[in-house]
């Protein structure tokens, strides 16, 4: 029997290792997957790569890492916001690095990752300081950038609901970068709402289908951080 | 002579829009157009975090944190309005399906090529969004800002000096001076908003301004 479920947070990113690129969903705070994160925070794993829209909050999840020291890179489209005082502070310094990446790119690349593709040419940032040193062409009069697929090991995904195969369905504008993040990552990781029997999703309505996820926790009131 | 306000750019910007256009609005000032737009036009917003049909700011004690805007404001769903993942928000972009998006900007030059993520500051992070995606991808681009910078500063330029966001992009732009197109010789005035000379509009733009030769 398939049951993808696990007792708890830490059981979920026990085997995290040190160096690990980890994909975590979310856009602000809608979808950020904060239990999972604070999880990582206290199993220790240091020295990741994070891929995320955003640069954390306050001192919240994502940026609770990187205030602990536990990040050595962002790979980000807008890592600057209201309350990113904690990255901020580590950009300023030296302490951290940044790959700033168009928000679509983010997205193609990992779209390419979880769909084995070799990359794509896209228009945005054709031009740009954001396309300097990398492949270009032109296409029906156009100028192209060749972006790679971004691959991780591990994704930190928050959805609504979830059951014992992994099905997922999501809430509203929390599902952001879920779903494209649940493919493009080796081991996937959820943190749902809630947890319900096999068959009790509409198979027309699940978005997630379960082949892309690899293990699910129950977080039934997760924290939220704007 | 007296500028338009910030309300006005916006009110006038929303009056261009046709009813029925698909268009993102980006944040900042782009964002006060949203308030001038009849519901009877059905012209509906799209925001780049997985949103289609998007409705105004939620009533204090309405929010939803899990139903934002582009900005991470609370806001509503229209009825028939949808929600996507990124990948399909910005197939939206790129794949020339949205008719329309408004965005701030720091400098437009007279090709079109526009600058709006950075002002390429040492030691700030570069935060780039969705401004590169939306500027190549959406049909019309349209950027609302002010005609010169607070010290004065032409916005509509020459060359850009600071970061692009996309080359040969803008369509139009609509400051609290005028409404100018960019055209393959350069800006052309479209519509004078306040009153002013042409001299003078010339003295505040930063690059050749050409006029209509059937004025």
């Amino acid at each position: 029997m398939i049951d993808k479920f696990k007792d708890n947070v830490h059981e979920a990113v026990a085997d995290i290792p040190d160096g690990a690129t980890v994909l975590v969903g979310g856009f602000g705070g809608a979808g950020h997957p904060t239990e999972l994160l604070h999880a990582l925070l206290e199993q220790g794993a240091r020295d990741l790569t994070m891929v995320s829209n955003n640069a954390g909050n306050h001192e919240v999840g994502l940026a609770a890492l990187i205030k602990a020291e536990r990040v050595r890179k962002m790979i980000c489209s807008f890592p600057r916001a209201s309350h990113s005082y904690v990255f901020n502070q580590f950009y300023a310094e030296g302490r951290i690095e940044l790959e700033c990446v168009p928000q679509g790119t983010i997205a193609e690349r990992l779209h390419a990752a979880g769909a084995g593709l070799g990359g794509f040419y896209t228009r945005t940032g054709y031009g740009t300081e954001l396309a300097a040193g990398k492949e270009v062409r032109e296409i029906d009069g156009h100028g192209y950038v060749f972006e790679r697929p971004l691959h991780a090991d591990y994704a930190l995904v928050l959805a609504e609901k979830g059951d014992r195969w992994g099905n997922l369905t999501y809430n509203k504008t929390a599902r952001n970068f879920g779903p494209v993040m649940c493919q493009a990552a080796k081991t996937t990781i959820v943190q749902v709402k809630q947890k319900v029997a096999l068959g009790e999703l509409d198979p027309e309505v699940i978005v997630t289908p379960g082949i892309f996820v690899q293990r699910v926790v129950v977080v039934s009131n997760p924290q939220f951080s704007s | 002579m007296q500028k338009l306000t910030r309300i006005q750019m916006a009110a006038r910007l929303a009056k261009d829009i046709p009813a029925g256009s698909y268009v993102n609005i980006g944040i900042g000032l782009p964002e006060l157009v949203a308030n001038h737009l009849d519901p009877a036009d059905e012209i509906l917003l799209h925001s780049e975090n997985g949103m289609l049909g998007m409705g105004p700011a939620a009533e204090p004690g309405e929010e939803n944190h899990e139903l934002i805007n582009a900005g991470k404001r609370p806001v509503t769903l229209l009825t028939g309005g949808a929600f996507f993942g990124h990948v399909d928000s910005f197939a939206m972009m790129r794949g020339g399906h949205l008719d329309l998006c408004i965005m701030g900007g720091m400098q437009v030059s007279q090709r079109g090529d526009l600058a709006n993520w950075s002002l390429g500051r040492k030691g700030e992070p570069p935060a780039v969004g969705g401004a590169m995606d939306l500027s190549v991808g959406a049909r019309k681009v349209f950027i609302l800002m002010e005609h010169n910078a607070k010290d004065g500063t032409p916005k509509l330029v020459e060359s850009c000096t600071l970061p692009l966001t996309g080359l040969g992009v803008v369509h139009r732009v609509y400051t609290d001076l005028a409404i100018v197109d960019i055209t393959p010789k350069g800006f052309l005035l479209r519509e004078k908003l306040v009153d002013i000379s042409d001299e003078e509009l010339r003295a505040c733009t930063g690059a050749p301004l050409h006029f209509a030769d059937d004025r």
